[in-house]
């Protein structure tokens, strides 16, 4: 496969192409923040954590570096203070709804964000969507799913489908970064599960 | 209906509908706009029906629906060739009237004529009337003459001549080079030069590709898509057939919501009548080539008119916009080559075709091209749909085609671009509308929505109402536009409560710079418009509600408190009886008060209040002065002749 070279926070760097900058940069030991990125996945792009700067033919412009591919002589520039306020507006959105959220805890340090900038509204999900999206794409069984849409949109179990898959599955447990995930799972096992059979241990 | 063939047998049909038609015949026209149905225009039409028929005289004149010529304001229109006089708000008692007077007597109905509202004078023709003299209509001109369900009636006005030219005498890339040269530019918001879209899609190595037509028209108040959708369908059609030929497309679709039933039956008509006519499907006119378009209809998102989400949900997932930074006109819909241009836009084509792209570039701006349809709405005397070339002031637009702000009301801001545009205030009136002035200005073009404000706007509650429904209509995919604007949505709301804090301004400005900088699609990146451009221009309208809780328009109810002038006030009582709250105190000849405790801020008492008394109003920032003791109230000097209590009947029709 063909490289391109380009640079990246002044370090001149390679990388296959067809990669995205998220990809290059963590290969290159240079971590960009993010929270719906997962490798197995396709590129989501919804929480805009990982937005950079890029530099390319004159034109500065800021992207987000988990679709962003990779491309020759592009610059880079993974923080600076435009980027940083931006990630800093975004963990403080999210920790209205997450304020305990470890994950966001840590970045909230890295980037000075303040947990209570925003009305809390605390609701958990920060609808990051790695569990539909790995039930779906690694698993193949759309289990979960989004429900709703816009500031109403919520992930839900299909209880058909959750009650046959998930007791022996529950891969998508640990990539909750806010552990709103086994709530819901124990709450839709409790209320909408279908009944089962008697005699079959189902 | 025999298929027509070739380009010649095409213009031989043609030649023989209007043979068959007398220019001199007499023609009533009704508009069957949504509008104009919405005032009585069904009725209206079975009504000319009738009489036509009771009369004897359906051999004699013809009755059709048209589509909308854009004058909703006075609807339902109707206007009676060939002397294209023009009757305005008639209602189906007046249509015995016309049909024995200008009919068969050939004289005119006085007062249907339209009476202009500066000058006071009458108009007999559809031409002589105000609102449409300084309109430039290219687009939208058909609309009236021709009945939406008829493709005769297109052809017979020269419909699908673009098409036959394009196919029998130009080449697909000189139809290509030819919308490459006229400059045409979306119509559908951000102004995308649609020769460089389609050139791109043309060049890509995919064979298949497609042409779609974004006929999801949501903006708040805008209905131009609406009205050609509806009223001349085929003009859309043969537009998105020539994309077709011109990118090597043969397949093209229809994104209309499903909110517009009447223009997706119609449009869904005009494909089955230009199929049968041969003008589409296979072998189009026997030029070889085959061209095919099915209808989807939208499930009701907002976000479903961008570009990505409107091809996702094509593709029968939900509606949500992709986030990958390739050009949809290389990898669109199925991740194949897809031009996808507005309603307004396509219907500009036929006419580039036909007329060149050399006259398209003799009207407009350098930049912008063509005329555009705005829909002229809000606090404007004619509210309709108004045609203009580019480059038009938006003072002509408001004062000489729109009639001004009506009620002697000054003028405030426009609000253009629809919900993700912008306002712009009264020293800029004079900004040319096109799509670079726009955006310069801090709003943009958008599809063409312009909402007149006068001074009893609140500018804050403006941009709350706009941000309002961007967050209800955040498909939730992305942080900054679903949280962002929800923030947003509550601060403001906050504010034109009454509870802003200091700290307020800096935290939107915050949040506009991510949602702009960090949105997945372009609902996200200028939803913060409304916000940042009434910051813009009326900053000091933010500053009085956050530090003074004042609202210097006097609109926001939480903020404003109603009081009766104890001098003005002559104890005429209409406040009293028609306060709900029960919150007014008083009798007769003892000046009334409001119970500040028991008021709702409902505003009745202000309405009913006699203009000639003036007594109740509006206060704001300041407390409300304490009420009079009761020994002062009575009335003792005498009233005038004209007694209140006279004025009482009078009163509640002069609100």
């Amino acid at each position: 496969m063909s490289e391109v070279q380009f640079e990246i926070d002044g370090k001149r760097v390679k990388a296959a192409k067809g990669k995205t900058i998220l990809e290059a940069a963590r290969e290159e030991g240079i971590y960009i923040p993010s929270l719906c990125y997962h490798e197995k996945l396709e590129p989501f792009g919804g929480c805009r954590l990982c937005i950079v700067e890029v530099e390319e033919r004159g034109w500065t412009k800021m992207v987000v570096s988990c679709v962003y591919p990779v491309a020759e002589n592009i610059k880079v520039t993974t923080r600076s203070e435009k980027i940083d306020r931006i990630r800093k507006t975004i963990i403080e959105l999210l920790m209205a709804h997450a304020p305990e959220a470890p994950e966001l805890v840590k970045l909230a340090e890295e980037y000075g964000a303040d947990r209570d900038r925003y009305e809390q509204d605390t609701s958990f999900c920060i609808h990051c969507g790695l569990c539909v999206r790995y039930c779906n794409e690694v698993k193949g069984k759309n289990a979960i799913g989004f429900v709703d849409r816009g500031i109403n949109k919520e992930i839900s179990f299909i209880p058909e489908i959750a009650a046959v898959e998930c007791n022996d599955c529950k891969e998508c447990f640990p990539l909750c970064p806010t552990s709103y995930l086994q709530a819901a799972f124990v709450l839709a096992q409790a209320l909408s599960f279908p009944p089962s059979k008697p005699g079959t241990g189902e | 209906m025999p298929r027509l063939n070739t380009p010649e047998e095409l213009e031989g049909f043609r030649q023989e509908l209007v043979s068959k038609r007398d220019p001199n015949k007499p023609c009533i026209s009704i508009c069957a706009g949504a509008g104009c149905i919405a005032s009585g225009a069904a009725e209206v039409i079975e009504a000319f029906k009738a009489e036509i028929e009771s009369q004897g005289l359906a051999a004699k004149v013809d009755t059709k629906g048209t589509g909308c010529p854009g004058f909703c304001e006075q609807g339902p229109v109707v206007v009676i060739y060939p002397e294209e006089i023009c009757y305005l708000g008639v209602t189906a008692k007046d249509v015995p009237e016309i049909v024995s007077e200008t009919i068969k007597e050939n004289k005119i109905v006085e007062r249907l004529f339209f009476k202009d509202p500066v000058t006071g004078v009458r108009a007999v023709h559809e031409y002589d009337i105000s609102f449409y003299k300084a309109q430039e209509r290219t687009v939208l001109c058909n609309n009236i003459k021709i009945d939406s369900k008829s493709i005769d009636d297109y052809l017979a006005l020269g419909g699908y001549t673009a098409l036959a030219k394009a196919l029998s005498q130009m080449t697909d890339v000189e139809v290509l080079e030819e919308v490459k040269r006229s400059n045409l530019r979306g119509r559908g918001g951000a102004g995308f030069p649609a020769g460089r879209k389609w050139e791109g899609s043309r060049n890509a190595d995919e064979p298949i590709k497609y042409v779609i037509v974004n006929a999801d028209e949501g903006d708040p108040g805008a209905f131009m898509d609406r009205a050609l959708l509806e009223g001349n369908p085929h003009s859309i059609l043969e537009g998105l057939i020539l994309g077709g030929y011109a990118i090597a497309s043969h397949e093209g679709y229809f994104y209309v919501r499903q909110e517009y039933p009447l223009a997706v039956e119609n449009i869904n008509l005009a494909i089955k009548q230009a199929e049968s006519y041969g003008l589409l499907g296979e072998n189009i006119l026997g030029s070889g080539f085959d061209f095919k378009v099915m209808v989807h209809q939208g499930a009701g998102a907002f976000v479903c008119g961008e570009s990505t989400a409107l091809m996702t949900s094509l593709e029968g997932r939900a509606g949500e916009p992709r986030p990958k930074y390739t050009r949809s006109n290389i990898k669109g819909l199925w991740n194949r080559p897809s031009v996808l241009n507005n309603v307004e836009t396509w219907a500009n084509v036929p006419h580039i075709i036909n007329r060149g792209a050399d006259w398209f570039n003799t009207v407009g701006t350098d930049s912008s091209k063509g005329t555009k349809i705005f829909s002229l709405v809000g606090k404007i005397t004619n509210t309709g749909l108004v045609e203009v070339p580019m480059g038009m002031t938006l003072r002509d637009i408001i004062y000489k085609i729109g009639g001004g702000i009506p009620d002697g009301k000054k003028f405030k801001a426009v609000q253009t671009g629809g919900p993700s545009g912008g306002c712009i205030p009264e020293d800029q009136l004079d900004l040319q509308v096109g799509f670079d002035e726009l955006t310069q200005a801090g709003s943009m073009m958008g599809s063409g929505g312009m909402i007149v404000l006068d001074e009893d706007t609140c500018m804050v509650d403006v941009a709350r109402y706009f941000i309002h429904f961007l967050t209800d209509e955040s498909c939730g995919k992305c942080v900054p536009c679903r949280e962002g604007l929800r923030q947003m949505d509550r601060i403001l709301t906050n504010i034109t409560q009454g509870r802003g804090k200091e700290g307020d301004i800096e935290l939107l400005e915050e949040l506009s710079e991510t949602a702009v900088e960090a949105s997945l699609c372009a609902l996200g990146k200028s939803a913060p418009n409304p916000f940042l451009s009434t910051l813009r221009y009326f900053r000091e309208e933010y500053e009085a509600h956050i530090r003074e809780k004042r609202c210097p328009a006097l609109a926001c109810k939480a903020l404003i408190s109603f009081y009766i002038d104890p001098d003005k006030c002559l104890a005429c009582g209409i406040c009293r009886k028609k306060c709900p709250a029960g919150a007014i105190d008083g009798d007769k000849k003892i000046i009334h008060i409001i119970d500040q405790e028991l008021c709702t801020n409902c505003g009745t008492c202000f309405e009913v209040c006699p203009a000639k008394f003036g007594a109740v109003t509006k206060i704001s920032g300041v407390p409300v002065p304490a009420p009079l003791a009761q020994e002062k109230r009575m009335i003792i000097k005498k009233a005038p002749k004209e007694s209140p209590k006279k004025n009482q009947g009078k009163a509640g029709k002069n609100e």
